[in-house]
């Protein structure tokens, strides 16, 4: 069978397309160029950057299969690097990774799998797809619970599932860096990636002036009792849970805890006054395809990094639901997404609004 | 059976080649400019090598400097010719909007600094106009370089004409004949050229490794200063194994440009009409007549040319998308662009660049695979645009 390994160049991509080979399948590399990469390596330094598309060269030599590169910059901007500033210059804070899953690798790339005659495409990702008894395909945790990703992964439809393979689904980091050292993988001890693979350096704000530049427009900085404590540079700065950088003494540490795009207001507040006991979810995806019962109870996770919550679902529309935790949660933040899970299954994943 | 079609990239290195190379690698150390025995072995070879390549183009050895490839070459000739004419009034250098990168990226840089440089436009098969060159030049152009046959669709320009006009200015006149050379007659005589470059690699010889031919009598700034090497315009200890390489190409060259160019340019032709007969929405980028032996570019309606290209070469056959050297950049080639073809056609071409070892068996298996993997190619697309239809009325 043949399958088409979207390889990053990163350790755990590798991995994902040795273990492949090494069952016998019938193994394409597909790295994606996102960037320009023209000017070398010195504008991106993190996932996909001219280097990363090398080491999954090499990896692909390693392994003695077919490897190249597919050139998504258009698609990269349209789907990914647009809305990331527009969800910034209005007051929200984005998730790209989400994007580039759905959008490119399940999506663009998946397609061009196809057109090579290859039945699914195989990532990195610490993630599970499982067949049910139904005939749904049920999109769960990994293994590794430091490592999950599939909070990343909650865009993705039946279709797109049914032709989705997370071959590290079942391991453990550690178990992915013994593999790629003992099949002698070129990457086995290159560093995992944090950063946005765009903006390596971490410097949101600057890259999001670059692109908008109106978005460097000033407004108040105020208290929950509206009172105006001082002036900012742009709501694209800041995010909901923020405490560094505000530029404002207190005797309390005060955090971002609302934005206003609108008004282009910053409130802060003690960290108390970021606690919310209910959300909005819109454009919510619901994994088996349609919606559950109204008042169904989750453990429903805000952020990559956060610890489950229990919650109950109301849905209000098709695709929108709000969600009201059983206690309150710190930093809820319009743009991140909510996914809420039923044990370690993903039920559904919407944007916060 | 694995197919190279991708010639224009680079060609198989002649095995007549590798034995002279070898043997100068392996016995023939010296370096050119030493004063014993082996120096004196080395200077043979590489004056051997300049006799052979001025043969090839109808020019004289001593006319001959040899570079480290065809770019060097082109950034020698107009960097050198500009830098030579700088105390003069002539500051203004053309070209032409589909020129190699080698030749418009120096203009660039040029332009940054005190020259003016004018792209001539192409028309939809790109052939530049004598006209266009009337318009444009003036008593202060110092250079007009025009490539002999593009790289990317093939197509020949009037040399002989646009020389004609820009020495009636009193301009220099350069040629990019990297993909000319091997593929047809190429004499400086006829075309009436004052700088010619050349590369070995295109032609059957290693990489690494060119010449630039500059008309006696030609004033021109070296770029690369060092040491008084090819008479003081190219300093650097001579690359004898890659020289004789490139020699030994060019007596290829010269014994059978003539009688393979037909055979090629047959099963060329025969690959052409196979296609556009199999493969429906199907069309020639390009002049059809003026253009060089073995190459085809043809765009395929509703395919990504990527695609295509990975799908031929799990096949076992290697095809280019746009130039080798414009690979990996989102740019759609700026040739097809300049013939005024939309990005979209652009993004949908492929070029089939034959050479000397394609047979017609070869040429007969890659008519018989095209047709299904286009098809499939064009099936998924379709097919995935429902699907992202479907899913973006879920909200997902």
């Amino acid at each position: 069978m043949k399958i088409v390994a979207a390889m990053s160049g990163g350790v755990d991509s590798s991995v994902a397309a040795a273990l492949l080979h090494d069952q016998g399948y019938e193994v394409i590399g597909l790295s994606m160029q996102l960037y320009d990469q023209r000017d070398g390596e010195s504008s991106f330094g993190s996932c996909c950057s001219l280097d990363d598309l090398q080491d999954a060269r090499r990896v692909a030599a390693v392994l003695k299969i077919p490897h190249y590169i597919v050139n998504f910059e258009r698609q990269f901007d349209a789907h990914v690097i647009s809305s990331f500033v527009r969800d910034y210059a209005a007051a929200r804070t984005p998730i790209p990774c989400v994007h580039c899953n759905g959008e490119l690798k399940f999506t663009n790339l998946l397609e061009r799998a196809r057109g090579l005659d290859a039945d699914s495409v195989a990532t990195g990702h610490y993630a599970r797809v499982t067949l049910e008894e139904d005939g749904h395909y049920a999109l769960r945790r990994g293994l590794d619970q430091n490592k999950d990703q599939s909070y990343f992964l909650f865009t993705l439809t039946q279709a797109q599932l049914s032709c989705a393979c997370f071959p590290l689904g079942e391991l453990r980091k550690p178990a992915v860096r013994a593999y790629a050292a003992a099949r002698r993988l070129p990457v086995a001890s290159k560093p995992d990636s944090h950063e946005i693979c765009f903006v390596p350096d971490g410097n949101y704000a600057s890259f999001v002036e670059r692109r908008v530049p109106e978005a460097l427009h000033p407004g108040p900085i105020t208290d929950t009792d509206g009172r105006v404590l001082g002036q900012h540079g742009g709501v694209h700065r800041y995010t909901v849970g923020q405490r560094k950088g505000l530029g404002l003494s207190s005797s309390v540490p005060l955090y971002v805890v609302a934005m206003d795009a609108t008004t282009r207001t910053v409130t802060v507040g003690p960290r108390t006054a970021m606690e919310r006991t209910t959300l909005t979810a819109a454009s919510i995806n619901w994994i088996a395809g349609t919606p559950p019962t109204d008042r169904t109870r989750v453990a429903a996770q805000i952020r990559h990094r956060h610890a489950e919550a229990p919650a109950t679902l109301h849905l209000e529309g098709p695709t929108t639901a709000r969600l009201e935790f059983d206690v309150p949660q710190s930093a809820i933040s319009p743009g991140q997404a909510v996914v809420f899970y039923d044990g370690d299954a993903v039920v559904g994943g919407g944007w916060i609004d | 059976m694995r197919i190279y079609l991708d010639h224009n990239a680079t060609t198989p290195t002649d095995p007549s080649v590798v034995a002279a190379m070898t043997n100068v690698l392996g016995e023939q150390f010296g370096n050119a400019s030493s004063l014993h025995s082996f120096g004196q072995a080395a200077k043979i070879i590489v004056d051997d090598a300049r006799a052979d390549v001025a043969g090839l183009i109808g020019a004289g050895p001593q006319e001959i400097v040899f570079t480290s490839g065809g770019t060097e070459s082109d950034n020698l000739a107009i960097r050198g010719i500009a830098e030579a004419l700088l105390p003069t009034k002539r500051r203004h250098l053309i070209a032409t909007s589909i020129e190699h990168e080698a030749v418009l990226h120096t203009l660039t840089a040029l332009a940054k600094r005190d020259w003016i440089a004018t792209l001539l436009p192409v028309d939809g098969s790109g052939v530049v106009d004598p006209q266009a060159l009337e318009a444009v030049i003036t008593d202060d152009t110092a250079l007009v370089s025009v490539m002999h046959a593009n790289n990317e669709i093939g197509t020949i320009q009037p040399l002989a004409v646009l020389a004609a006009i820009a020495h009636r200015h009193g301009a220099i006149f350069h040629t990019d004949a990297v993909q000319s050379i091997g593929k047809m007659k190429v004499n400086v005589t006829d075309l009436d050229v004052d700088l010619l470059s050349l590369s070995a690699h295109k032609c059957y010889g290693p990489k690494g490794v060119g010449a630039l031919w500059i008309r006696r009598g030609s004033r021109l700034v070296q770029t690369m200063t060092g040491g008084k090497q090819e008479r003081n315009r190219r300093a650097g200890t001579e690359n004898v194994p890659g020289i004789a390489g490139l020699g030994t190409a060019a007596r290829l060259a010269l014994q059978r440009t003539e009688t393979e160019a037909d055979r090629i340019a047959a099963l060329r032709d025969i690959l052409e009409a196979g296609i556009l007969r199999r493969v429906s929405g199907t069309l020639i980028n390009g002049d059809p007549t003026r253009r060089i032996s073995n190459t085809t570019n043809i765009s395929f309606d509703r395919v990504e040319a990527e695609s295509l290209l990975i799908a031929l070469d799990l096949e076992g056959i290697a095809v280019s998308t746009g130039s080798a050297c414009s690979s990996g950049t989102l740019q759609p080639s700026h040739v097809l662009r300049a013939m005024g073809y939309s990005s979209h056609r652009a993004q949908n071409s492929i070029r089939f660049s034959l050479g000397t070892r394609n047979t017609a068996a070869e040429i007969d298996r890659v008519i018989d695979v095209l047709p299904n993997l286009v098809d499939k190619l064009r099936n998924t697309a379709r097919a995935s645009s429902v699907l992202t239809q479907q899913s973006s009325l879920d909200g997902g």
